[in-house]
């Protein structure tokens, strides 16, 4: 006759080599049903007196549960690998691509903007706005061009027929005058006229057209005013924007003599890349100048007390550099092709 | 201002090289645009006779030369050119030479000839494009020496560009100044003494408008060889500079204007009658130009003329008939100052621009009209022969340019520049530029010398002294400044916040000029008066645009000509509209409206094409979502409404509290056809104030108690507005009703044609309590009879 452990393996191995859920089902019925072989273990013992009883049935009662775990193991063992069949059977292919709607994406030049406001808000210059049809007066008179000046010549400016002293503006610069005179009525009563610090993106309009020139292109005005804003701190500012605009350490900045005549002294400022494409090259990027006081005294600051810089940036020409695009007429194209790369 | 290198160093003694001299330029604020050498590299070419030509003996386009280099015997050569002649000067690459592009010249056999050099064209030498033949050399060229000496070829040709301000530098002399002022090299200008009056003709000078014209000198010349050959290093200079040579005279005039900034101009002293004027033409008085242009001149043109006629533009451009011809024996030679004031813009209104008048509006020196004068009359009598007159000057000394003195102070420099200057350092920098001052410790007075036109103010002496310092010894400091917090609402949304939602519902933002075809006004705004440009770059950019629509279709149009069939735009940008009420303030000009407008349109499939999903064309309700997005949280409204642009009967008014703030629809299918765009785009309009204003969120307290559903199917006419019905149920419906909304409509099979069913969702909740079964049907019936009641509608089974 088998011993225990005889039946105990035997057990193991008949429930091991089932793959099928019923047929584990009767093994278990040859083990522990009504007429299982342990069952009818058990009831051999009902002949046997209490004392041996209790010797005699704790082995069978741990051959009981060892059956009884390897049967509740193979059933684990079954379901684990029924689901994983139901899972291979349910696979996807991974590879094919997502469903859904795509995502826009901002035009190049905005998306300019937007990083310049955001590194001049970060020092505290508030963004300011003006007209694009424009009058004379705050285009050029004011900003100390008055008619006949030479420096008009430089701007060829669109008209507004019929109305000869309504034109596109040429420049961001009149924004300076509007908001200089508003700021200086909501300060009348102060001690100290806070100090102005604004940037002034928006379009601008010049009678050119070419490669490098478009008749409606972009610029941002820069302005601040206060008690003892100096020419250095115009070269400060400006060289930690461009620095902070093209992420890099590697860019030298040079301010050159130039002429505005809304500005004096006056400046160009050149950029030069330490590598890429325009390695070493000087790149014309602004212009710049202390304000002149004629435009202060528009503005009505007082150019004895309070100084202050302006500088143009134009945010084309800083998009192109950006992200090496060479031709500008690109950006106001709407070619999708072009565009959506900016995402 | 165009000029050669050489010219310059011949006025001023600078040790720099050719690069450092342009950084030197460039950084003091005259920006050196261009600078190209004269000719390319190339070495060992000689000046050459052609001793004597022979046939070769076997080629027939070939000759056989024999030609002095200067080398003890002469060379032969062989060559092809068809002008080449025995007794020529020519240039000869010599055996061992190298020509442009770094050919090497060796002795070689050409069809069985020994040559031992080659002579050149213009061309092989990078002179010219000329390859006409070999480049003849006068015959006073010095044989065997180099050609690069003799036609100075180690030369540069500068282009400045210029600032209006910096009128001084529209001469040589004027550079030459700058640089000695910058490096402290020794100048050496040219003088002449007025050459002395050998005979007594003149004419005599009225300064009619003196305050235009307050200075005028005139002087006979007479017995000149007008034609006179111009000395090689004259005729040079005018050359690099960009100039024609026109004859000896004239030639002379334009020297001295390069030189020393002084337009000149000279008459045929035969052609005048009586005394010269300067005055303002009088009406009907006609003029045809030198360059051929006849002008009907008005009582604002300046005009030269004599007791007979107008002789010219007076400071830009000479009149036909009077000036000085290869023929003249007699000269009048003028040299005036006209006021910047009484020139500026003229050119430009009659077309084009002179070197004189680009001079005399940006501002002539006054003090130096008689010595320019002394020095082209000495070289017109030095090159043409002849005798001068008396040098006549009129001069209206109250008319001429005040030079009043400008007072600066060592402690504004200090202030505006943000560093301090020694007195000692700006006395160093004005004495250079050769500026009349007087100094008490740090308070200057400042006398500006008559060439300079931009000294006026405290500002330009401090632009001075760090110009000439150097831009970069200002220190470059951090920025600094008193803290202050940006105001951050969150009230009104940014343009950028909605920028970002239009590109986050797949919207490609695009910016497109402002100014457009007048034919986009009439179609897609219907107006027939937009905003015309004066002077518009071309006629489809001619009046500015009153909605953003008309670049979008045109947007749509070139994408779909470059095949991008699924186009989906948008852009944030000012529209220009005639607005009589429109008031002047910071933000706004007089009589027009400035808008800010957003517009979006979508053409083609709703969903770009993928595998799993159905496509489908983009319609009127999938951009109706797009823009409630846009407003999401808030809710806008619409109502069917016309609009020039739109199909009629896919067209909404956008309604937000109440305000009409934009459009939304199809485009017309009229518009669809004749900007031929295959299928008809759906598209809105929005003003951008409504789309910025958001409010805080609305929070209200999420119930505790279960809501309870309740759909219901209503048949309804046709043509109801699901918004009236949903408005008149919203309104009757009890407070515990918290949602009603439209889930499906129906029409087809089992309702009859006029009529639609619509399935509506009703939502009712309480905060306090959970709904009890009977309230919830009261208030369902309560729906259904009001939709029975006030809309014929009936309960679908």
């Amino acid at each position: 006759m088998e011993n225990l452990d005889q039946i105990v393996i035997r057990a193991q191995a008949e429930f091991a080599a089932i793959s099928d859920a019923a047929q584990l089902e009767q093994a278990k019925a040859r083990y522990l049903g009504k007429t299982g072989v342990i069952t009818e273990l058990f009831k051999g013992l009902g002949k046997l007196p209490p004392e041996e009883k209790r010797t005699a049935g704790a082995p069978i009662n741990q051959a009981k549960q060892t059956v009884e775990a390897a049967l509740e193991a193979r059933r684990e063992a079954l379901k684990a690998a029924q689901l994983e069949l139901q899972l291979a059977a349910a696979a996807l292919d991974v590879t094919l691509p997502g469903r859904g709607n795509s995502i826009g994406g901002l035009h190049p030049v905005t998306r300019t903007l937007e990083r310049i406001e955001g590194l001049f808000r970060s020092i505290g210059f508030e963004v300011a706005d003006g007209p694009e049809i424009e009058t004379d007066w705050h285009n050029f008179t004011a900003l100390n061009t008055p008619e006949k000046h030479p420096a008009r010549s430089m701007h060829d400016t669109f008209y507004i027929e019929n109305a000869p002293d309504v034109l596109l503006r040429t420049h961001t610069s009149p924004v300076q005058i509007r908001y200089m005179q508003a700021h200086v009525a909501r300060h009348r009563d102060a001690e100290v006229m806070a100090p102005i610090r604004i940037i002034a993106p928006g379009r601008v309009y010049r009678v050119d057209s070419d490669a490098t020139h478009s008749p409606m292109f972009h610029q941002v005005e820069g302005l601040w005013v206060g008690e003892g804003v100096s020419f250095a701190d115009l070269k400060g500012v400006v060289a930690d924007f461009l620095r902070s605009f093209f992420e890099t350490d590697e860019l030298s900045v040079r301010f050159r003599p130039s002429f505005f005549p809304f500005t004096e002294p006056s400046a160009e400022i050149d950029v030069a890349f330490m590598s890429g494409a325009m390695k070493g090259r000087w790149l014309e990027i602004a212009g710049c100048g202390m304000v002149h006081p004629n435009v202060l005294r528009h503005g009505g600051v007082d150019p004895e007390r309070y100084t202050g810089f302006a500088f143009g940036f134009g945010p084309d020409r800083l998009t192109m550099l950006r992200y090496g695009v060479n031709d500008l007429r690109l950006f106001f194209d709407g070619d999708l092709r072009f565009l959506s790369q900016f995402r | 201002m165009r000029f050669n290198e050489n010219w310059l160093r011949a006025l001023v003694d600078t040790t720099l090289d050719t690069a450092r001299l342009g950084d030197l330029l460039t950084m003091a604020g005259l920006e050196v645009e261009e600078c190209n050498p004269v000719a390319p590299a190339f070495s060992g070419v000689v000046i050459a006779q052609v001793l004597s030509v022979e046939k070769h003996p076997d080629a027939d386009k070939l000759k056989l030369c024999r030609v002095d280099a200067g080398d003890p015997a002469p060379l032969q050569i062989v060559c092809g050119a068809p002008n080449v002649a025995a007794g020529m000067k020519v240039p000869c690459a010599r055996v061992g030479a190298r020509l442009p592009g770094g050919l090497k010249i060796k002795a070689a056999r050409v069809r069985g000839v020994e040559s031992f050099g080659m002579l050149c064209s213009a061309r092989e030498l990078g002179l010219s494009e000329d390859h006409s033949g070999l480049l003849a050399l006068p015959d006073d060229a010095p044989v065997g020496s180099d050609i690069r000496d003799h036609l100075e070829l180690d030369d540069h040709v500068l282009l400045l560009k210029l600032t209006p301000n910096r009128a001084d530098c529209l001469s040589v002399a004027g550079i030459a100044r700058e640089v000695a002022a910058l490096t402290g090299a020794a100048l050496h200008l040219p003088t002449a003494a007025e050459p002395a009056a050998t005979h007594g003709r003149q004419r005599d000078i009225v300064l009619d408008a003196p305050e235009a014209c307050p200075r005028f000198c005139g002087q006979v010349i007479s017995g000149v060889k007008a034609d006179a050959p111009v000395p090689r290093w004259m005729r040079q200079r005018i050359e690099r500079a960009g100039l024609r040579c026109i004859n000896a005279v004239v030639d002379i005039t334009n020297y001295v204007m390069l030189e020393l900034g002084q337009p000149l101009h000279a008459y045929d002293d035969t052609k005048l009658s009586g005394a010269m004027h300067a005055r303002y033409a009088r009406g009907g008085e006609t003029l045809e130009l030198l360059n051929g242009q006849l002008l009907a001149l008005d009582g604002d043109a300046l005009v030269i003329a004599d007791e007979a006629r107008v002789l010219g533009l007076a400071g830009i451009m000479g009149g036909e008939g009077s000036g000085v011809v290869d023929a003249t024996t007699d000269v009048f030679l003028e040299a005036a100052f006209f006021a910047p004031e009484a020139i500026a813009g003229k050119a430009r209104s009659f077309g084009f621009a002179s070197d004189a008048s680009h001079r005399f509006e940006r501002g002539v020196d006054f003090g130096n009209t008689r010595s320019a004068m002394a020095r082209a009359t000495a070289l017109i009598l030095e090159i043409c022969g002849g005798s001068a007159g008396p040098l006549v000057e009129a001069v209206a000394a109250a008319h001429l340019p005040q030079r009043a003195p400008v007072r600066l102070r060592c402690s504004r420099a200090a202030q505006v520049l943000g560093m301090e200057i020694e007195p000692a350092e700006i006395v160093r920098i004005f004495t250079a530029l050769g500026f009349d001052f007087e100094c008490s410790g740090a308070d200057f007075l400042v006398t500006p010398p008559s060439r300079r036109f931009d000294i006026e103010i405290e500002e330009d002496l401090i632009e001075e002294i760090v110009r000439v310092r150097g831009y970069d010894t200002v220190p470059t400091p951090p920025p600094r400044g008193p803290l202050r917090m940006l105001p951050l609402t969150e009230m009104r949304r940014t343009p950028w916040q909605v920028r970002h939602i239009l590109a986050s519902l797949d919207y490609q933002e695009v910016v497109n000029f402002s100014f457009v075809d007048a034919g986009w006004e009439r179609d897609f705004c219907a107006s027939e008066a937009p905003i015309v440009l004066a002077n518009p770059i071309a006629s489809q950019m001619g009046v500015m645009r009153s909605s953003l629509i008309g670049g979008l279709v045109a947007n749509l149009a070139s994408n779909l000509k470059r095949q991008v069939e699924r186009v989906r735009v948008f852009e944030l940008g000012r529209c220009f509209l005639r607005d009589a009420g429109a008031v002047a303030d910071q933000r706004a000009v007089q009589g027009y409206a400035q808008p800010l407008r957003v517009a979006a349109l979508a053409a083609g499939l709703a969903a770009p094409e993928q595998w799993g999903a159905e496509k489908r064309q983009v319609d009127f309700y999938d951009i109706k979502a797009d823009l409630e997005a846009l407003f999401a949280p808030r809710a806008v409204r619409f109502e069917a409404a016309l609009h020039p642009a739109l199909h009629p009967g896919r067209s909404a008014a956008v309604i937000r509290d109440g305000k009409r703030v934009g459009v939304l629809g199809e485009l017309h299918p009229r518009w669809t056809q004749k900007y031929a765009l295959e299928t008809s785009p759906v598209l809105f309009e929005l003003d951008v104030d409504a789309a910025l204003a958001a409010g805080l969120p609305d929070y209200r307290e999420p119930s505790r108690f279960p809501a309870v559903v309740r759909d219901i199917a209503l048949v309804v006419a046709a043509d109801l507005q699901v918004q009236v019905l949903l408005d008149g149920m919203r309104g009757a419906a009890p407070e515990i009703v918290c949602g009603l909304e439209v889930f499906d409509v129906y029409q087809g099979k089992g309702i009859e044609p006029d009529r639609k069913s619509l399935a509506i969702r009703v939502v009712m909740q309480d905060t306090e309590r959970t709904l009890a079964e009977d309230e919830v049907e009261a208030a369902r019936s309560r729906l259904i009879r009001f939709a029975e009641e006030k809309f014929s509608a009936r309960l679908r089974a």
